[in-house]
């Protein structure tokens, strides 16, 4: 389902705190990589004339995977391309990304399809998995052709950027992608209830004269389609979750035994609305960011397993697109480059996360959920992998991303903790 | 252009907010005292023969109006004026905008004459905000979408100070279309800063949550003192929003007749009046209506946010406008 280059590089990793929260593991140990999979983990360990990294003082943790990314390839070359995305996920720890397909135009044939996984081979810093559109040129009314694109390579389908509006069209999607084996993802909006909005319908937007993008609009949709995945016994995979009566769904589901999975970004993990009042566009995001309360029910559900993954809805903008008012902006901020910086300042360092939860649902979370090879620290498997400098500092600049645009919520804040190394299917991809 | 001094990407709200009028949530008490008294001086100096103060000779003010306008716009201009400031009013009809400039490159472009002070009004919120990152003029929130227009509420305190002497403990209902009213927002925030008090009367689904209590039941504008009424603000209503069935059972429930009113009482519109609509043309045209009232207050208003922006901080004000 990846597409992108491996490698057989040859490193030691010398002396790093080893941190595999799946493999029980977290012990100071030096990490020895040949031709790309990791050939050894122990004390002293002969270098073999490999490049040796001294990582004294650092984190080494399964590199990270981050299941929707904007791509904007291809029709928005300016905003990001597969290399410069790849690029700003290396930087970000992180060893695979789905791409999501409502690009212009949409994924949904597999003739883009295999063109976009021949252009990974080529550009990718890091392997893709390309998701193609669940209904064609995602109007949410005709199915796509779900087993070809399968066969194609197709890593899973969205919508996403939009709903599936009718319940029929999604039911029959769910019932009909049994034959395919990928997961489908949803982007939970009803329409009919967020037009005109925002931010999130609270206090704040109330205040500011913008239109309300109410919780319920997508708890709502939340509720449909996990009663769907139910009926069809069919699993679901909940995008960008921001509400906290839709972690509640998605938990009483568990509880129901349906098989359904959600994701959370780093943004409504650390902001709530009271950021809107900035009115900086890069506060605006869809689904909008809520209150304090939807905040502490979102980490309540990363730290419990509600919520498996965390991802990024990286979604580049333009400075055209973004140097607007608050309401004339676009939904969407960057992501990749900070992601585990922003979790680390704003949840692990203050004690509300801990270290091996994020890491967790950075990266294991994820993999499980869309069915790809877990990243580990383990004899035997490929360099998936990446070193974290926990105490360092840094300044957000707007001119040091790697993403092609700099529409980031955090430019500006000083954030504890780096991605100093990033391997990737055996490569080192990125060294700070 | 020669310098964009600016954004860059590194899109920060500017650290010193008070050089500019974005909010009344930007203000103090004090602040908001201090503008009245200049108010009133300049009043004053209204009365005289000559009205032109020399205060402001030598600056620029840009208005800049992106939405249509008779009483801001005018009152702004002649404000400057009056401060004998230098002013120039560019419309947004007529201009590049229409031929798809961005609000950043008009900005920029008007930046480069280097004005004093920039008043803007324009349909999206966070407009005046955008537009104080980009140019190191004092930017005046002249409306921006359904978010504020604090020279509208500074103007109809005022107004309220003027027709009973006093702010403290005044009870206002607030008429109408809240949702869609800057004005409401700003004079809400306004009252409360004060220490007087505001109810919001109205259909449900045009009054939004949390700003003040508020009640769907007419009779609740018995106990104001000033009853204000708000225009139906049509243009900003999605299509098919359905939040009144029609304007003829809104009239009919919320509209303002003198039946409604008791003696005393003193009822304000921002303008433009739909009368008919939210206020019966009787009511309009009768004593109780501060209306031209409200027109009048803006001028001064005006007069005295320009000096206060340009002219730094408390100064003794009679002193620096020559009346005693």
């Amino acid at each position: 389902m990846l597409a992108g280059r491996t490698g057989a590089d040859n490193v030691v990793i010398r002396g790093a705190r080893v941190l595999d929260p799946v493999e029980g593991l977290d012990a100071m140990l030096d990490v020895r990589i040949d031709n790309g999979v990791i050939a050894g983990l122990g004390l002293e360990l002969d270098t073999n004339e490999h490049r040796v990294i001294d990582a004294a003082g650092l984190t080494l943790a399964p590199a990270f995977v981050d299941p929707h990314v904007h791509l904007r390839t291809p029709g928005r070359e300016d905003e990001e391309t597969i290399a410069s995305g790849t690029a700003a996920a290396a930087a970000g720890g992180y060893c695979a990304i789905l791409a999501i397909p409502n690009t212009d135009p949409v994924v949904d044939d597999a003739d883009v399809l295999r063109s976009l996984r021949a252009r990974a081979l080529e550009e990718a810093h890091v392997p893709v998995g390309f998701m193609a559109a669940l209904t064609k040129g995602q109007a949410g009314a005709e199915l796509t052709e779900l087993g070809a694109l399968a066969d194609a390579g197709a890593a899973g389908f969205t919508d996403d950027g939009r709903p599936v509006a009718a319940a029929g069209v999604m039911r029959r999607a769910l019932q009909y992608n049994a034959i395919t084996g990928r997961m489908i993802a949803v982007h939970c909006e009803e329409q009919s209830l967020t037009r005109g909005g925002h931010a999130h319908a609270g206090q704040v937007a109330a205040e500011l004269g913008l239109g309300g993008w109410p919780s319920l609009g997508e708890s709502l949709m939340v509720a449909r389609d996990l009663d769907l995945a139910g009926e069809t016994g069919q699993p679901v995979h909940l995008m960008h979750l921001s509400a906290r009566e839709s972690v509640e769904h998605l938990r009483r589901a568990h509880a129901g035994g349906i098989r359904a999975s959600g994701e959370a970004t780093p943004h409504h993990l650390c902001l709530t609305d009271e950021a809107v009042r900035t009115l900086d566009p890069n506060m605006k995001m869809n689904p909008p960011l809520r209150t304090e309360a939807d905040r502490a029910a979102l980490i309540d559900a990363v730290r419990d397993g509600t919520i498996a993954a965390i991802a990024t809805d990286h979604a580049p903008h333009s400075p055209e697109e973004k140097d607007v008012p608050f309401e004339a902006a676009p939904f969407g901020v960057t992501g990749l480059e900070t992601a585990f910086a922003a979790l680390h300042t704003s949840l692990v360092v203050p004690g509300v996360l801990r270290l091996e939860t994020v890491l967790d649902r950075l990266s294991a979370g994820p993999a499980a959920i869309f069915g790809l090879e877990r990243p580990r620290l383990a004899v035997g498997s490929p360099a998936n992998l990446t070193l974290l400098d926990l105490n360092a500092t840094w300044l957000v600049k707007a001119s040091h991303f790697r993403s092609r645009s700099a529409n980031s919520w955090l430019v500006g804040q000083r954030l504890q903790g780096r991605v100093t190394l990033t391997m990737a299917a055996g490569r080192v991809v990125h060294e700070a | 252009m020669t310098d964009l001094r600016v954004v860059g990407g590194e899109l920060r709200p500017p650290s010193d907010e008070r050089r500019h009028l974005l909010s009344v949530s930007d203000l103090t008490r004090d602040d908001v005292e201090r503008l009245l008294a200049t108010a009133r001086s300049f009043a004053l100096s209204q009365e005289r023969e000559t009205k032109k103060l020399p205060t402001l000779r030598g600056r620029l003010v840009l208005n800049v109006f992106y939405e249509s306008s008779t009483r801001t716009s005018s009152s702004f201009e002649l404000a400057a004026k009056r401060l004998s400031a230098d002013t120039m009013t560019f419309k947004s009809s007529g201009s590049s905008v229409e031929k798809g400039e961005s609000l950043k490159d008009t900005a920029l472009t008007l930046s480069a004459y280097d004005p004093d002070v920039i008043v803007l009004r324009h349909p999206e919120v966070g407009a005046a905000a955008f537009v104080a990152r980009l140019t190191e003029a004092r930017v005046v929130n002249a409306g921006d979408g359904k978010h504020q227009h604090p020279t509208q509420a500074l103007l109809d305190l005022y107004t309220m100070r003027e027709a009973f002497g006093r702010l403290e403990g005044l009870h206002v209902a607030i008429v109408g279309d809240v949702l869609h009213s800057r004005v409401a927002r700003s004079l809400v925030q306004a009252l409360h800063l004060v220490g007087a008090d505001a109810v919001l009367v109205g259909p449900p689904a045009l009054l939004p949550e949390g700003l003040a209590p508020m009640t769907y039941d007419m009779s609740a504008i018995a106990d104001a003192d000033v009853v204000y009424v708000l225009r139906m603000q049509r243009e900003r209503m999605l299509e098919g929003a359905n939040f009144v069935p029609s304007l003829r059972e809104y009239a009919q429930r919320w509209g303002v007749t003198p039946e409604r009113l008791r003696e005393g009482q003193r009822v304000m519109h921002p303008g433009p009046m739909n009368r008919g609509v939210e206020i019966d043309a009787r009511v309009a045209d009768s004593d109780a209506a501060l209306v031209v009232d409200q027109v009048r207050s803006g001028l001064v208003v005006r007069m005295a946010v320009l000096y206060d922006l340009l002219i730094t901080g408390p100064v003794a004000v009679a002193s620096a406008v020559g009346v005693a």
